[in-house]
């Protein structure tokens, strides 16, 4: 055998080694496993965790709640829709509580009008449809329903019910300040409601020590707008301050 | 690295004594080859191959195929899809950056099309501008089609974007180098470079779900069930039903990249 013959070989397998290791160097572990890719990035994507439980997990601790909306308008509105990711609350239903959100906001953003919206589902003009009071208190966000006009009381008063509606005070019922017996509905004029007489009634909401909730405004029971009953300066059905 | 037998002419090329012969040196090459093989198999093969099975236990990819049916006509525009998505999978809250998105189409009596997207949707969209000249509006959820034939796939340089057995296109984050080729390459917009990873984002069909056999986030919380999401092949599955009832048209279908994202009710106008 002539010398160059080894000699080419050894040069020839120092190359072919140097390239492989170079190879298994550059050539990250587990590329190539699956496809032109490396099989491992799998693992990682797989390990993300996950922010949304899944309405199916739901139901165990909440079978009325689940049940309720599983029959209703609202079967297909999954509970995270509303109550936002849920999966760390499944792992910890007592320390971590999701949101409950009762602002209108939450529901006006499927409700609210829009003409790109397919025709038929259910919309409402949020200037206009019972202002101010939350939305929960007329639907049971559960299981909502289109309720029956509570026509008692508007059907004849009206321009009250409609003012009402729109003032600070839309989220009280009739009832909260008047006691209407049946029969004032057969005859009216003969059987009047009740009125409130004195000014401790608004007091009750309104007094600095009443015990109501905190964002109602407050005002000093004895000084403020002495010595006249309170509806004289403002209209119960559309109390106005400024 | 085949190994020829080389036993059947061994007796001649003895004789031959001195004379430098090409059989000779190539069984001095294959020997220094095999004596090398060791370190290329090691190089390729020294993960156990459970690992690189890439999935959780008791999911095996080559059962699924997964594709989504879109009904348009279902999408009230609501974008908690969009929100749920960034949710779930840490996309950045700045607008520009989405796995899926609602666009607004608005089609003109004189047949102009306005599209628009504000925020992807998740604010709400305003009013339509002079709705007297308003011919037909909707709604188009978007996202990564999850092409068959992916272009991004194609130009990627390193080999960090990839089709999965399952048929969802995924990104190595590992790996990517964030080049921007595959954002430039995808004809439907579904890339973006992260801008704190610096490398490729996009919808991944949310398979650290898939493997657990949960939804997508933005099918779980879709209220309308305009999203259907499942097997494409298989014959008795939402899916299914959903492409053999609607007259299903995928977007681009010209470019031949072969979308698993299924639009029914789908406008003329949409791009
Ligand atoms: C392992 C049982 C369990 C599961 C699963 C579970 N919850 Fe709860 N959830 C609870 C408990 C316990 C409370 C607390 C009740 C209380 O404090 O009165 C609660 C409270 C809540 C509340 C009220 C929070 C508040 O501030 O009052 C909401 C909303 C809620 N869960 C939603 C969900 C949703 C959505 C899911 C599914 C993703 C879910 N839960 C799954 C056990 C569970
Ligand atoms: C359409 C939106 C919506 C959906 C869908 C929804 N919820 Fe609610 N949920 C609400 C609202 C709004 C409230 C607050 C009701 C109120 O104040 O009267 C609430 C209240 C609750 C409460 C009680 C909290 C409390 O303090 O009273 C629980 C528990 C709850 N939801 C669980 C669920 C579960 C479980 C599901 C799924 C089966 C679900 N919700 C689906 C909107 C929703
Ligand atoms: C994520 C979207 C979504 C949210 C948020 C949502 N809804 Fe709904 N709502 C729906 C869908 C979908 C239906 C079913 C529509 C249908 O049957 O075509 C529905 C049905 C209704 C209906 C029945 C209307 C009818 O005419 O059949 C009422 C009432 C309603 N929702 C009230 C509410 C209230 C109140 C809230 C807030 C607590 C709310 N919704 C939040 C999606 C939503
Ligand atoms: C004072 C009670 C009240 C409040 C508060 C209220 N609604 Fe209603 N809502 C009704 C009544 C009554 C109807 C039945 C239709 C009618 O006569 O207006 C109705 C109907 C609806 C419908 C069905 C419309 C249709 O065309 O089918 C939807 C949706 C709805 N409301 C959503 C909401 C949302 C969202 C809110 C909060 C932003 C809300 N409602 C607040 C009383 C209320
Ligand atoms: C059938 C129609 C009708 C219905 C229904 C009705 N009212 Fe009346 N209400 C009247 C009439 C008529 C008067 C007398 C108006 C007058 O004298 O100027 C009246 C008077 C009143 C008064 C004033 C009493 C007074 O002494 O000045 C109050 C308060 C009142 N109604 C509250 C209600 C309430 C609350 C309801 C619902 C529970 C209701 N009404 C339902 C017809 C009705
Ligand atoms: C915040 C308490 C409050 C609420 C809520 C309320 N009222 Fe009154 N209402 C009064 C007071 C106080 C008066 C007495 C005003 C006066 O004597 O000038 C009154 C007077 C009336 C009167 C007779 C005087 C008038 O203004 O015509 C009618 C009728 C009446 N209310 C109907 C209603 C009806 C119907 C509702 C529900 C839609 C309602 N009220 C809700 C406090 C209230
Ligand atoms: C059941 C509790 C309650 C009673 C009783 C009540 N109010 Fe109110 N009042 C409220 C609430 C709630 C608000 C609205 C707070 C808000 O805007 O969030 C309000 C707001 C007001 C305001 C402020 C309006 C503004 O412009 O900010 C005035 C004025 C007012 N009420 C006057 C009265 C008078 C007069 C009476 C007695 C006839 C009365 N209230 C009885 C609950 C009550
Ligand atoms: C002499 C007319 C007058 C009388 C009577 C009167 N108020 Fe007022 N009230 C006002 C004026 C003016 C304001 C607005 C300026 C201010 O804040 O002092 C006001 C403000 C208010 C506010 C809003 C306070 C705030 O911080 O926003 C409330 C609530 C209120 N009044 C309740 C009542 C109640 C309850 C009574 C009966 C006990 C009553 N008022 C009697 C004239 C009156």
């Amino acid at each position: 055998m002539p010398q160059q013959v080894p000699r080419l070989a050894a040069v020839f397998a120092v190359a072919v080694i140097g390239l492989f290791v170079a190879r298994s160097l550059l050539v990250p572990d587990t590329f190539g496993d699956l496809g032109h890719y490396r099989a491992a990035a799998i693992d990682t994507i797989v390990a993300h965790p996950k922010e949304y439980a899944g309405h199916q997990e739901c139901t165990m601790c909440h079978r009325p709640i689940a049940e309720q909306r599983a029959a209703s308008n609202h079967r297909g509105v999954r509970c995270e829709v509303c109550h936002g990711p849920a999966a760390a609350h499944v792992a910890n239903p007592l320390e971590i509580k999701p949101a409950v959100p009762r602002e209108r906001d939450l529901c006006v953003l499927c409700h609210a009008y829009s003409p790109s919206r397919p025709t038929g589902f259910p919309q409402i003009d949020s200037v206009t449809h019972n202002p101010r009071m939350p939305c929960a208190g007329c639907h049971e966000p559960h299981a909502p329903e289109p309720p029956v006009t509570p026509r008692e009381c508007s059907a004849c008063h009206g321009q009250i019910a409609n003012q009402l509606a729109v003032s600070h005070h839309a989220e009280l019922n009739c009832g909260t300040c008047h006691e209407a017996p049946k029969e004032h509905r057969d005859n009216p004029r003969a059987v009047r409601p009740t009125k409130p007489a004195e000014r401790s009634f608004c007091g009750t909401c309104h007094a600095a020590d009443a015990r109501s909730s905190e964002r109602i405004p407050r005002i000093d029971l004895r000084s403020h707008g002495q010595p006249y009953v309170c509806w004289q300066c403002h209209y119960p059905h559309y109390p106005e301050a400024r | 690295m085949p190994e020829s037998p080389d036993t059947i002419e061994r007796d001649a090329e003895r004789t031959d004594s001195d004379s430098v012969d090409r059989r000779e040196f190539l069984r001095d090459l294959l020997g220094a080859c095999s004596a090398a093989a060791p370190v290329l198999w090691w190089g390729t093969v020294s993960v156990p191959a459970a690992a690189a099975q890439g999935a959780t236990a008791g999911y095996d990819p080559t059962e699924h195929r997964y594709g989504m049916g879109i009904d348009v006509r279902k999408c009230i525009g609501c974008a908690r899809c969009v929100v749920a998505c960034k949710t779930e999978n840490d996309v950045p809250e700045e607008p520009h950056f989405f796995n899926t998105w609602i666009e607004r189409y608005v089609i003109r009596r004189d047949h102009e099309v306005d599209v628009d997207s504000p925020n992807g949707g998740i604010d709400g969209f305003p009013p339509i501008a002079e709705p007297a000249t308003v011919r037909r509006t909707f709604f188009v959820p978007k996202l990564c089609n999850h092409c068959d034939n992916p272009p991004c796939v194609q130009v990627c340089p390193v080999g960090a974007t990839f089709i999965t057995k399952d048929g969802v296109v995924l990104v190595d984050e590992g790996y990517c180098i964030g080049c921007r080729y595959c954002v430039q390459a995808c004809p439907y917009g579904a890339r973006y470079i992260h801008p704190e990873k610096h490398v490729a984002g996009k919808c991944t069909f949310c398979y650290h779900r898939l493997v657990d056999g949960l939804v997508p986030a933005c099918v779980e919380v879709c209220p309308t069930g305009a999203r259907i999401f499942g097997e494409v092949e298989e014959r008795a599955t939402p899916l299914a039903r959903f492409m053999q009832f609607n007259d299903v048209q995928v977007l681009k279908g010209h470019l031949n990249t072969k979308p698993k994202a299924y639009y029914a009710n789908l406008d003329g106008e949409v791009r």
